[in-house]
């Protein structure tokens, strides 16, 4: 089954031998969508990718997110999604005092995190991993979570493309925010405006051309400003 | 004597619709719902943590309707703010949309769903109802089906479909003006349903058929502003 | 809208890391206004009405006109009141009820552009002296927080101004025939107000903050111009301004006006 638009209540396909993936429902062998987004088939097994709405954590993922509160055992993060993370004490890779919380990290800090566990009393998150940590510095923006598939590309490949062209150090947090880092400022708003563009464009496909296509056109650094009176002119 | 439309539809005919979602950047969801000169603009947050926290369920997720009118939405300002029929009207949303929710992974959670009436001609609670389903789902909340809300009537004896602002509140004759909005999903299933005025039980059964009919219709155009998103088409 | 510091530590420091270097997050200049796109006539049950976006936020303004008596010391004047309303629609930081301080502010901030400038003629709204005159009122609406509401609900407020309609007074008996427009529009000066709010964020003064820019800044000054006299100022949010810098700034407004001016000027006419 080729892969396509779907709204709500719509029957995605007919037939016996289909499965009922996440976001769907099976009723007299009939595959109904339960989502909007886009249908995906892969051996019979029929599921939803959600192309917008708020971002659902899932176990495993890496996010980018923002201490709200401390407490005496750990951190209070924002994480984007409709439930707050938590970083235990014991999830911080060296021993830290009740005492000093506030020094490790303090409200208002960003932090890379990892989601290790999800269950009814709500979401945990560590640092215990590479990669992970405070963020002390960078320039940190955010795009819908659901686009983050195509920020990212097949293997990696459209953030190395985006990496090499600005030669800049980028993060793609699951949650939709990212961290970039870059020696002038001029190369980070660039991969800033490199990611805009593909979330803009994201549902064409031969996206890869289009963007190298794009870094062409945009290498001098300059980001076109007054659109309204260049036309004039 | 049939009655004649003023703007010459047929009694049967929508005025001419328009749908559109993604309006509103920070919103999780949103769209806007045209018919005729009435415009009804909605956006979703959520779900989200439920303030005030006595108000959770911890069972399942909440919906959360709010109605409400522009000052100068329609011909005489109203006064800005929160109003008898306001809060009638986002209770009215609120049962017509909850049915198909499926609220049951977010405990705790509610699904904030705010409707402003840009522009005012009739129908303005069917307006705000499209233009919620529509949002709602872009928001990504699971859902069974989409609803789709019209309002039908009678004008003296006449029975007529998407009454404007004149057949609504200002024709007198004979037996006047009998208003009728309604929500239905695609298959059927009524979640909203209100009458005012004077009709027979066989006149009302062909008015549900009619507005099954038309419900269709309004679905159709539902989907599309829900499918060219995605496909971006301009 | 700054009550609450939203904005992570190092995006602030990030903003002013750009700043230093002359260039913000959407590498526009200090004294840049983002695109703006204005469209008419968007609320027909409105007298006049105006949709307008500075980036992506986004403002609705309508005019409505009705009968009204005369204030006491002021006869011969008809009335102008402004509100706005911060939609729950137009950001997760915004409630239902009724008008907060910041909504309240951004009405009479707007108001006082309107007013002090003396761009309404009020006495063009008197219908019978001391006992009948036309009150204008003026509603905001937001539709999409991204910062700057300040100057999108001025711009838009005055553009519906001058596109607003008179209905028509039916003086037999005593009421507005709303269906029906004089086609006049309201007697108003030729020059339009236009504001500028400018915001301190470290050492730097910028124009048309984006949102993470406005939760950063320290204070803010709305300055109102019309023609070439400044006609109005408020200072908002709790720190201090430096005289140097209020002179900076005052100096700058002509100038990131008139750019403003040229930007919408077919709405101008």
């Amino acid at each position: 089954m080729e892969r396509k638009s779907i709204i709500p209540g719509e029957i995605v396909v007919e037939g016996e031998d289909y499965l009922p993936g996440e976001g769907t429902e099976k009723r007299d062998n009939k595959i109904y969508s339960l989502r909007y987004g886009l249908a995906e088939e892969t051996n019979k097994l029929i599921k939803i990718i959600p192309l917008s709405g708020v971002y659902e954590p899932r176990r495993g993922n890496v996010v980018i997110g923002k201490v709200e509160m401390l407490t005496h055992n750990g951190w209070v993060m924002n994480i984007g999604s409709s439930e707050n993370g938590f970083l235990p004490l014991a999830e911080v890779p060296r021993y830290v005092n009740k005492d000093e919380i506030a020094e490790v990290m303090d409200i208002g800090d960003l932090a890379i995190v990892k989601i290790f566990s999800i269950n009814s009393r709500g979401i945990d998150v560590t640092l215990k991993s590479r990669g992970l940590g405070k963020i002390d510095d960078g320039l940190v923006f955010e795009i819908n979570s659901n686009k983050v598939p195509r920020v990212i590309g097949k293997e990696g490949s459209m953030i190395k493309l985006i990496k090499d062209e600005t030669k800049t150090n980028i993060t793609v947090g699951q949650n939709g925010k990212i961290l970039i880092n870059g020696e002038k400022i001029e190369d980070e708003l660039l991969a800033k405006r490199a990611i805009e563009h593909i979330v803009e464009k994201s549902f064409i496909s031969g996206l890869t051309e289009e963007v190298t296509k794009w870094f062409k056109e945009n290498a001098s650094r300059d980001v076109p400003q007054n659109k309204e009176l260049e036309g004039k002119k | 004597m049939t009655y004649k439309r003023k703007d010459g539809r047929k009694l049967d005919e929508l005025r001419p619709i328009s749908a559109k979602v993604g309006v509103i950047p920070n919103a999780d969801g949103s769209a806007i719902f045209q018919s005729g000169k009435t415009i009804a603009i909605a956006a979703v947050y959520g779900p989200r943590k439920m303030h005030p926290q006595h108000q959770q369920d911890p069972t399942k997720g909440k919906l959360r309707c709010t109605y409400n009118m522009m000052s100068f939405s329609v011909t005489d300002r109203i006064r800005p703010g929160i109003n008898r029929r306001s809060t009638e009207i986002s209770k009215i949303t609120e049962w017509a949309l909850d049915p198909v929710l499926m609220l049951e992974n977010y405990p705790n959670k509610v699904v904030d769903v705010f409707i402003n009436i840009i522009q005012a001609d009739a129908g303005t609670r069917c307006a705000g109802i499209n233009a919620a389903a529509m949002a709602l789902a872009h928001a990504g909340i699971p859902m069974k089906n989409i609803v789709t809300s019209v309002s039908a009537g009678k004008m003296d004896k006449t029975l007529v479909l998407d009454l404007d602002k004149y057949e609504d509140s200002e024709f007198k004759e004979g037996e006047g003006s009998t208003d009728i909005p309604i929500t239905m999903t695609p298959d059927g299933k009524i979640t909203h349903f209100q009458l005012d005025g004077k009709i027979s039980a066989k006149q009302l059964n062909e008015i549900i058929d009619m507005a099954q009919k038309a419900c269709k219709e309004i679905y159709e155009i539902q989907k599309k502003a829900l499918k060219d998103s995605i496909e971006e088409k301009q | 809208m700054n009550e609450q510091n939203l904005t992570p530590k190092i995006t602030a420091d990030r903003i002013k890391t750009y700043l230093k270097q002359g260039k913000r997050f959407d590498g526009r200049g200090l004294d840049d206004f983002r695109n703006i796109e204005i469209e008419t006539g968007v609320s027909k049950n409105a007298e006049g009405s105006v949709k307008i976006k500075l980036g992506k936020t986004e403002v609705l303004v309508g005019v409505k006109m009705s009968l009204g008596t005369p204030y006491p010391d002021s006869p011969d004047e008809g009335n102008l009141m402004v509100t706005a309303e911060l939609l729950p629609l137009s950001s997760s930081r915004y409630e239902n009820g009724p008008p907060k301080f910041p909504a309240i502010e951004l009405g009479r901030v707007t108001d006082r552009i309107i007013r002090e400038s003396k761009f309404v003629d009020f006495k063009s709204l008197c219908i019978k002296e001391g006992e009948k005159v036309w009150t204008v009122f003026v509603d905001i609406y937001s539709l999409n927080d991204d910062g700057n509401l300040f100057d999108a609900a001025a711009i838009g407020a005055v553009i519906a101004l001058k596109n607003a309609k008179i209905p028509k007074y039916d003086e037999e008996n005593d009421k507005v025939l709303y269906e029906e427009s004089t086609g006049k529009g309201l007697e108003l000066s030729k020059d339009v107000p236009i504001s500028v709010t400018f915001h301190k964020i470290g050492d730097f003064l910028v124009v048309d903050p984006l949102r993470e820019e406005e939760d950063i800044s320290e204070t803010r000054v709305t300055i109102g111009m019309s023609g070439e006299n400044i006609s109005s100022m408020q200072k908002g949010e709790s720190e201090s301004i430096d005289v140097e810098d209020m002179k900076k700034l005052i100096n700058s407004a002509e100038e990131v006006i008139a750019k403003v001016r040229k930007k919408i000027e077919k709405h101008l006419k």
